[in-house]
């Protein structure tokens, strides 16, 4: 756990979620840790009161009563690319957490999560990292392995970005399995740095991997 | 009537001048079919009178790009328009052209329909056929219908209706095509189509109560008609009575087919709405039996915060699985058919009987056996030990399936304790865990020091031949 450096600047985040309670629940755990500077119970509101305030990071509900969180993401990314969503979900259906994070979401965590680690969650995707749980680190393994390995009779558009290397799935394999980055540097020997552009390069794939087949993989599941 | 008044009034707002203002516009068979009409209620199409005197058959400016189906301009596809647009053609003969060749065979009616299904609407991004390429129970209805018509027709020139082969093919293309295109149009093609069928439908249905005479006269002739071919059927020709007898069965359908046609309509309603409360029946037996069970207890055990946890994440577990997986609630029985279900079997046993969090997670499926069982139950034992011993308030579990072997790993940030200095009879972790996993051809693997948390490996090879990796499953 990084903890945030004394003195650095508070991120300013915004909340969305349709549930008053989950909201303050959330206000209080950040504390004083963050400057809280609004939030919005439905996509419209929170569209217009993003642009309006412009914050660092937006919690974002996955399930939203007027659609999902990814209509939020859209709508505010070509304006503001600057503002940063961290998805914050109780029940999600695997292909509902990729879609928000192919629209462009910084990363996912589960609602369960502590208040320290929603904290350095946020800082982290305040500094522009990206933020996997283990719950995300599973889908998206099994994601990929869905879309399986190419010459074996699928086809890949662009091998470089609808697969993941050697190294990235090792990396997912250990949050998965509960590491921290910093255990997964050690356990790899490698950098926290290293871990982290992992991390990164694999929320890149998975928001660029071609389209069509990241969906076929959503409506394969949602039909079975 | 509604419609019909909606339409005269729609003409008579904005009070257009010349003779076609009157009734029977040749160029409006039905209202607004140029979907949605401007706010001033008068369509976008020009008025057929301005169509008529600066016409000019050929030589209009030649359109580029693709051939594609004209959204502005259109009757029905757009089809018409888009190729006078194309080829430069005046669109009026371009459609003369369809209803002649309509009347030839059918073939106007078959090449619109296939046009219709092929080329891209102005503005999508591909045709309708391409949709329908992977909307497999379209196809199967399509096969279905064309290959009953085919059977029909095929019965029907067998008995010496020759006039009928003349257009069963195009009778057959179409038919194809509008099933086709019915399934994959996009929502405002399809009010177009809605919008052709409706006179069909309005002749059968609601709307022939308004005609009940027209139709009674029609039934009448034709049951006279029909009645005299059979019986003064004296000819040694075979048609005759058989035509009669068709004549007769399409009066008995012109009689009563709008009222079967209404009882049938009510009975699918009513069965929806039976349908619908059923739904809702189950889910508020479902949501009392779950929870508002657990909403009491939790507001019973406001004062023990562990327990309410406990509740709430058992619920939501239960819930998820309902919701996602569609999985009876308490069907624990049934989750242990895979290796998924099994962990998700231990993350809920664990959770309720050690209070701790145990966040589960599982790449891939497959079906379990005797190796993966044993597997899952040192899996099991292994996190039983971090929810007792490691004093951490949270257990990772996690499971990958891969295509030679399963991996489990159980971990947790708590005290731990030094491998080495384990005694050896310490039956849990020697017998339960690592004993178990070796007879059915596993390994263990501990990983653990004081005050860095422990973490149990365990893997078991798969005999690929015998099981197939399913999916999906749910972390």
């Amino acid at each position: 756990m990084t903890m945030p450096a004394p003195g650095a600047a508070r991120p300013r985040v915004f909340i969305v979620d349709d549930h008053g309670l989950f909201r303050s629940g959330v206000r209080s755990e950040l504390g004083d840790q963050v400057d809280v500077v609004g939030e919005a119970d439905d996509v419209a509101p929170a569209i217009t009161l993003i642009a309006e305030c412009l914050p660092d990071v937006v919690l974002l509900d996955v399930h939203l009563p007027g659609g999902g969180g990814q209509d939020v993401v859209t709508a505010t990314k070509p304006a503001h690319p600057q503002v940063r969503f961290l998805a914050l979900s109780a029940s999600d259906a695997p292909e509902d957490v990729i879609a928000v994070i192919r629209a462009g979401a910084r990363g996912y965590v589960t609602k369960t999560i502590s208040g320290a680690e929603l904290v350095d969650a946020v800082y982290r995707v305040a500094a522009g990292d990206a933020v996997f749980s283990p719950r995300l680190a599973g889908f998206v393994l099994d994601a990929f392995a869905a879309l399986g390995p190419p010459g074996e009779g699928r086809q890949t558009f662009d091998p470089e970005l609808d697969q993941l290397t050697p190294r990235e799935r090792e990396v997912l394999r250990l949050i998965a399995r509960g590491y921290t980055y910093k255990e997964i540097a050690r356990e790899l020997y490698i950098s926290g740095k290293t871990v982290e552009s992992h991390v990164s390069s694999v929320l890149r794939k998975l928001q660029l991997s071609t389209r069509h087949q990241l969906t076929r993989w959503a409506t394969e599941r949602r039909l079975t | 009537m509604r419609r019909d008044d909606g339409y005269v009034e729609e003409r008579s707002a904005p009070a257009p001048p010349g003779p076609a203002a009157g009734q029977g516009d040749p160029w409006r068979p039905w209202p607004g079919q140029d979907g949605a009409a401007p706010e001033d209620g008068w369509p976008r199409r020009r008025p057929p009178w301005r169509r008529w005197r600066h016409h000019q058959w050929v030589g209009r400016p030649q359109g580029s790009g693709p051939l594609r189906r004209s959204r502005e301009d259109r009757l029905v596809a757009g089809l018409a328009a888009g190729i006078a647009a194309r080829t430069g053609v005046d669109v009026t003969l371009v459609r003369l052209a369809f209803v002649v060749a309509a009347l030839l065979g059918g073939f106007g009616v078959a090449a619109y329909v296939a046009g219709w299904l092929l080329l891209p609407a102005e503005g999508a991004d591909g045709s309708i056929a391409s949709r329908a390429l992977n909307d497999r129970r379209g196809l199967a209805l399509a096969a279905g219908l064309g290959s009953l018509l085919i059977i029909l027709l095929t019965i029907a020139s067998a008995l010496g209706a020759r006039w009928l082969s003349s257009v069963a093919w195009a009778l057959v293309v179409s038919v194809v095509g509008i099933t086709l295109i019915w399934r994959n149009t996009p929502p405002d093609e399809h009010a177009v189509l809605r919008r052709l069928a409706d006179p069909v439908l309005g002749m059968a249905g609601a709307g022939g109560r308004r005609r009940p005479l027209l139709r009674i006269v029609a039934a009448a002739l034709l049951l006279i008609i029909g009645l005299a071919a059979l019986l003064s059927g004296r000819s040694a020709h075979l048609l005759a009575p058989l035509a009669g007898l068709l004549l007769v069965i399409t009066a008995i359908v012109i009689m009563l087919g709008p009222w079967w046609l209404r009882i049938a309509r009510d009975l699918v309603l009513e069965r929806q709405a039976r349908a619908r409360a059923e739904e809702r029946a189950d889910m508020a037996a479902h949501l009392h039996d779950s929870v508002l069970q657990t909403l009491a207890l939790i507001q019973r055990r406001a004062d023990q915060p562990q327990q309410v946890i406990q509740l709430a994440r058992a619920q939501e577990r239960e819930l998820r699985s309902w919701l996602f997986d569609g999985l009876p609630p308490g069907s624990a029985d049934g989750q242990g058919m895979t290796l998924a279900g099994g962990v998700r079997l231990i993350q809920q046993e664990v959770e309720a009987q050690h209070g701790i969090t145990v966040e589960a997670v599982t790449v891939g499926d497959c079906e379990l056996d005797d190796d993966l069982n044993a597997l899952l139950a040192a899996a099991r034992e292994a996190t039983v030990n971090a929810a007792k011993w490691s004093g951490a308030p949270a257990v990772a579990l996690f499971a990958e399936v891969e295509p030679a072997e399963v991996v489990l790993f159980v971990r947790d940030r708590g005290r731990g304790f030094d491998p080495a200095a384990v005694p050896g009879d310490r039956k849990g972790l020697a017998e339960s865990i690592r004993a178990r996993v070796a007879r059915h051809g596993g390994s263990v693997t501990v990983r653990s020091a004081p005050g860095e948390g422990t973490e149990v490996s365990l893997t078991m090879p798969r005999d690929a031949g015998r099981r197939q990796p399913s999916r999906p499953a749910r972390a």
